[in-house]
Parts: C-alpha cells; sequence; structure tokens
C-alpha cells in the first residue's frame, strides 16, 4: 500500500498552505478520497499520528469525505455503483460503462489557528 | 484565532509535476521512456530479455529496474546482455516514483540511449497512483493469473497504454477465459493496444517488436 506516500503529500500541503496562512497551528485537514483510490483511511491515520509529530500539523484531525465509485452504463443510461470488483450495468448487463466518480484524491480545505496581533496601544 | 483556508490540492501532484519534468528531458533526448507494470511472477524481467534479444543494434537501450529489495538479480541478468543497467532499491516501498526515476536517469548514459525502459516493483495496486514521465504505461498480464484481474484491479488497467499478454503457451493448461479477461479490459480502457505473447517460447514478440520500433523511430522524428 501507498499510504505512507499519500500521508506524506498530505502533510507537506498542509504545512505549505498553513505557513503561507501564518498559521500557529493547523487543527483540521478535510479530504476527498474517492473509493476506487485503494486508499485506507485508517493507515493514512497510522502514519499521520508519526509524521505529523513536532510539525505544525501535531494532532490536527483528519477529515475524510470517501464519495462512491459509481459509474454510468453509456447503453441504458443507468447509473450504479461499484463497491468491490468491476461489475456489468445492472440494468442491461453492458460492459460499456464511464466512471462518474469515486476518483477524487485531494485536499479541500484546512482549519488553521493564527494569533491575532494586539493593536498598538495609543 | 480559528479560520478555514480553502485549498483544493490534488494529493501527489508534487509527484505528478516531478515525472513531467522527467518526461522533458527524456523528451530533449528523444529517448523513448517505458513504464513496465505487472503483479510479480507476470514475466517482467523475462519479457525484457526477450524484448533484448530482438532488439536491433541501432536501439540502444538503458534499463532502470525497481526491486523492494537490494536484490540485483534483474539488473544483473540486464548487464550480462551488454545493456547499462541502473538499480532502484525501494526499501520495502511498494512501487516507484518520479523521484526515484529522476535519481536513476541520472546514473544512466543517456547521451547514448534511445529507449529506457523502467520495470516497476511487481504489484496491481500502488505503480498505478505514481506517474514516473514515461511515455507510456505498459502493463503486462500472464495467463496464470487468471482472467478476472481486470475486474479487480481497476485503476491499474484504466492508467495503461499497452497491455501484455504473456505466457499464451500455458493457455492449454489453464482455466483462461480469453473473451472474459478482454471484456474485462475493453470496459476500462477501450481501444487499448494489446500484445498476446509468450516470453518463452518468443510467439507473438513480433508485432510488440513491430510496435517497439515504430515508437522509438516516432521519438526520434519528434
Amino acid at each position: 500500500m501507498h499510504e505512507l506516500a499519500v500521508t506524506e503529500d498530505i502533510l507537506h500541503i498542509a504545512i505549505e498552505e498553513g505557513q503561507a496562512q501564518q498559521a500557529t497551528r493547523v487543527s483540521d485537514i478535510y479530504m476527498t478520497i474517492g473509493r476506487l483510490s485503494s486508499i485506507v483511511d485508517d493507515s493514512v491515520q497510522f502514519f499521520w499520528d508519526h509524521i505529523s509529530k513536532d510539525t505544525l500539523c501535531e494532532g490536527a484531525i483528519l477529515h475524510f469525505n470517501r464519495p462512491p465509485a459509481i459509474f454510468k452504463c453509456n447503453k441504458c443510461g443507468q447509473e450504479f455503483e461499484i463497491l468491490d470488483d468491476l461489475l456489468p450495468c445492472p440494468a442491461c448487463k453492458s460492459f460499456d460503462l464511464e466512471i462518474l466518480s469515486g476518483n477524487e484524491m485531494q485536499v479541500e480545505y484546512i482549519e488553521i489557528n493564527t494569533e491575532e496581533k494586539d493593536e498598538p496601544e495609543s | 484565532m480559528n479560520r478555514k483556508v480553502e485549498i483544493v490540492r490534488k494529493i501527489l501532484d508534487s509527484n505528478d509535476r516531478l515525472a513531467a519534468e522527467n518526461q522533458k528531458r527524456l523528451d530533449a533526448l528523444k529517448i523513448l521512456g517505458l513504464n513496465i507494470m505487472a503483479s510479480p511472477g507476470a514475466g517482467k524481467t523475462s519479457f525484457l530479455l526477450k524484448t533484448i534479444e530482438n532488439l536491433p543494434e541501432s536501439i540502444r537501450l538503458g534499463v532502470i529496474e525497481g526491486d523492494t529489495a537490494p536484490v540485483t538479480i534483474d539488473a544483473d541478468k540486464i548487464v550480462a546482455k551488454g545493456i547499462p543497467a541502473v538499480q532502484i532499491n525501494t526499501g520495502g516501498e511498494c512501487h516507484l516514483d518520479a523521484v526515484m526515476t529522476e535519481m536513476a536517469l541520472d546514473q544512466l548514459p543517456l547521451d547514448e540511449l534511445d529507449l529506457v525502459i523502467i520495470e516497476n516493483v511487481g504489484n496491481l495496486i500502488c505503480p498505478a497512483a505514481f506517474a514516473l514521465g514515461t511515455h507510456k504505461n505498459i502493463l503486462i498480464a500472464s495467463i496464470p493469473e487468471g482472467d478476472d484481474k481486470p475486474y479487480k484491479y481497476i485503476n491499474i488497467y484504466r492508467g495503461i497504454d499497452v497491455l501484455i499478454i504473456n505466457k499464451i503457451d500455458l493457455l492449454p493448461y489453464l482455466e483462461f477465459r480469453m473473451d472474459y479477461f478482454k471484456q474485462g479490459v475493453a470496459a476500462l480502457n477501450p481501444g487499448l493496444v494489446c500484445f498476446e505473447l509468450s516470453s518463452k517460447t518468443g510467439v507473438g514478440f513480433e508485432a510488440w517488436m513491430v510496435w517497439l520500433k515504430s515508437e522509438v523511430a516516432k521519438t526520434k522524428a519528434s
């Protein structure tokens, strides 16, 4: 599994974006990872707990949005979900299919803490 | 203060960007780059050796061998054929990535090459997620793996440019429904270029070699 490389990239993105915003801490990371991606949430979380230590993102909570793998039949238009193995269209049994969702793999947004600067006393 | 920051950044995009750099490097030297993926035991190395046997002298090949452990069994076989080869030990990682590819390219005599073939780590899941910067992604499927693999490993079958069906000399001995296999392939990757061959007997290699030579020529002429 390549969750380590994926987790490292999530950390890299979150640190870079957090720093750009002068964050003192990144508290939450929201991701969309489609079901077709073969990524296991628990593995990402496992690696995250280790590699985020002593960074801007230490302790940040990972939020996974996992869109299902939805296929559309090009013959009859039926839309259906694939849970594991590829299956033909349940309506007409055609294998002429296109993928509508399930391929996504991105960081959507993060939540950060910033130190509000004190107004200079006059 | 707590606030939300919109990002929308693709994960592994940094790998994709570096892969694009690798490809530019090959383009500048008019080298064709191929990434060969397969499950362990599908016959990547024997396919490569047979390809080397059939390769005309005019096509100068360099090989990058990906392995999860520091064993040079595969690379040694290539070097024994007089071909420059670089071994990448991924240290247990399940795939090659663009960084490893860049480092391996540094070690090949690129100025003297027309073709670079990368043998990825044997795995049908992880290599599909990491672009290397090659021009074509090739998957070797083999008859003993069974005819259901396209149905189970959707991503790798979707992301390839060429499919090699290897070990067809074993068809008489195994239950392998070629129609069923190809139906799955066609569903995921319509019109995919496909070669049926045996790296052991050499049957079917002619068509593959014609394709390979023509792709190298196209790259030279580009």
